[in-house]
């Protein structure tokens, strides 16, 4: 457009070649990245890769924009609904009960994920069995003490062995931003069943879609590529 | 405009013109806010400090979004003039251009209006500027893509974002170190005697044709 201002020295597109080389490079990262990142988390082990940018890295959410508190001494569980002995359990009571520790990956639906996040916590299906789950149930829901989230699982997604209620995060009692002192885990489905803060279980003949449901997420929140609960998820650990 | 031909009888040459200095601080501004949003929602909590998530991701969600829309306006119409022809600079380099980044490759070029230090934050910004936006597209409406992009945008967004911060510090940090180049972007124009020594070319360009 301004040929007049031709240079007058041999000069070649090199600005051109360098945004189109970066923009490629950026093309790249969002198709291949994930890639990327595998090879950095198995070539650094997570702890390193985790301090790269962009890498295996929590970003903490939350509904109302702020955290509860919840000292471990006045936490309570409640579960009720269809259930012959509703019960209120304390922080002390849970960690009482049988336990399990897995370690598993936690995928949000936005993208990031976290591989080898270490957990301990009751089995949901342990919790159910105690309170006794009576006839004509089919779905269970949980509150949050943020006083917004609600999630909801059925009962026979309820039932999947590693789906727990954690009190213990990598070896440690669950911090507050990441949901404690106790917390959902539903490591087969995004981060967003994970109901953080978890304040009751509540089990009922109807499901109700939760918080993020009404927002447009899918309820039951399967990790892509999984298709049921008999279906072992290669991508898990 | 103000400036007298060939003999440079003007002291002052126009470096920047009003649409340029605008969009300049618009786009300053807006990677501010980005800034300053994108730290807290990347770190969770920032100092300790809980903050309104939602309302933190809504601004940095539409400055965003925003963010390339000055600098498209700036390069069309009668106004965008100026704008194009820089872009032309910043596409075009010498061998000489090149070799300033090399060891000992500085002095004895006749450098251009822009330094190559100049045109490569330009462009790298320019740049940037694309693949946060496209990044940050597949990380809003999500729903469109497979997981393994939005873990390749998550990745890149994040990426890029540490790059531009370092870049940006960088341009900063060289504007208050160098005086008549940060005051052009105020006031619009430089020193003759400034472009004589920091701008050959340019310089050499204006006294035969001065822009506009």
């Amino acid at each position: 457009m301004d040929d007049k201002a031709a240079p007058p020295i041999a000069k070649s597109p090199v600005g051109r070649r360098l945004f189109l080389g970066l923009v490629a490079l950026g093309a790249g990262g969002i198709v291949f990245g994930e890639s990327v990142q595998n090879f950095a988390s198995t070539k650094l082990g997570s702890g390193l890769a985790s301090l790269l940018p962009g890498g295996d890295h929590f970003r903490i959410y939350s509904v109302t924009g702020s955290y509860p508190r919840i000292p471990t001494k006045k936490y309570q569980l409640e579960i009720g609904g269809l259930v012959d002995k509703p019960m209120t359990l304390s922080f002390d009571d849970l960690r009482a009960l049988p336990s399990i520790e897995m370690v598993k990956a936690f995928q949000c639906v936005t993208g990031w994920r976290v591989p080898n996040v270490s957990w301990k916590g009751v089995q949901l299906s342990h919790l159910l069995s105690m309170a006794g789950v009576q006839k004509g149930a089919i779905a269970v829901s949980f509150d949050s003490y943020d006083g917004t989230d609600t999630e909801s699982l059925t009962l026979d997604e309820a039932h999947i062995p590693d789906v727990i209620v954690a009190y213990e995060m990598y070896g440690q009692t669950v911090s507050r931003e990441h949901g404690g002192p106790v917390r959902l885990v539903v490591p087969q489905m995004y981060g967003y069943k994970s109901l953080k803060w978890l304040k009751s279980i509540h089990v009922a003949d109807q499901q109700v879609p939760g918080f993020w449901e009404q927002n447009g997420y899918p309820v039951n929140g399967w990790l892509d590529g999984w298709t049921g609960p008999t279906d072992p998820n290669p991508n898990l650990t | 405009m103000s400036t007298t031909l060939s003999t440079h009888a003007a002291t002052r040459l126009l470096r920047f013109d009003a649409v340029q200095r605008t969009v300049h601080w618009v786009n300053a501004a807006c990677f501010g806010v980005l800034i300053f949003t994108g730290i807290p929602l990347y770190f969770g909590t920032f100092f300790g400090v809980v903050f309104p998530r939602h309302e933190i991701q809504e601004i940095h969600l539409w400055v965003g979004i925003f963010l390339p829309a000055p600098l498209l306006v700036s390069f069309v119409g009668s106004w965008g003039r100026r704008m194009r022809r820089d872009l032309r600079r910043f596409n075009y380099w010498s061998r000489a251009e090149l070799r300033w980044f090399a060891p000992g490759g500085r002095g004895a070029q006749r450098l251009d209006k822009f330094n190559p230090g100049q045109k490569l934050n330009a462009l790298f910004v320019g740049a940037g500027i694309v693949i946060m936006w496209a990044s940050g597209y597949v990380l809003q409406w999500f729903r469109f893509f497979p997981l393994s992009w939005r873990v390749g945008a998550t990745a890149t967004h994040d990426f890029f974002a540490f790059a531009l911060f370092a870049v940006i510090v960088g341009h900063v940090v060289m504007a208050l170190t160098h005086r008549d180049e940060l005051v052009s972007m105020f006031k619009g124009s430089v020193k003759a005697e400034w472009a004589k020594h920091h701008a050959r070319q340019w310089y050499d360009e204006e006294a035969v044709a001065p822009e506009d």
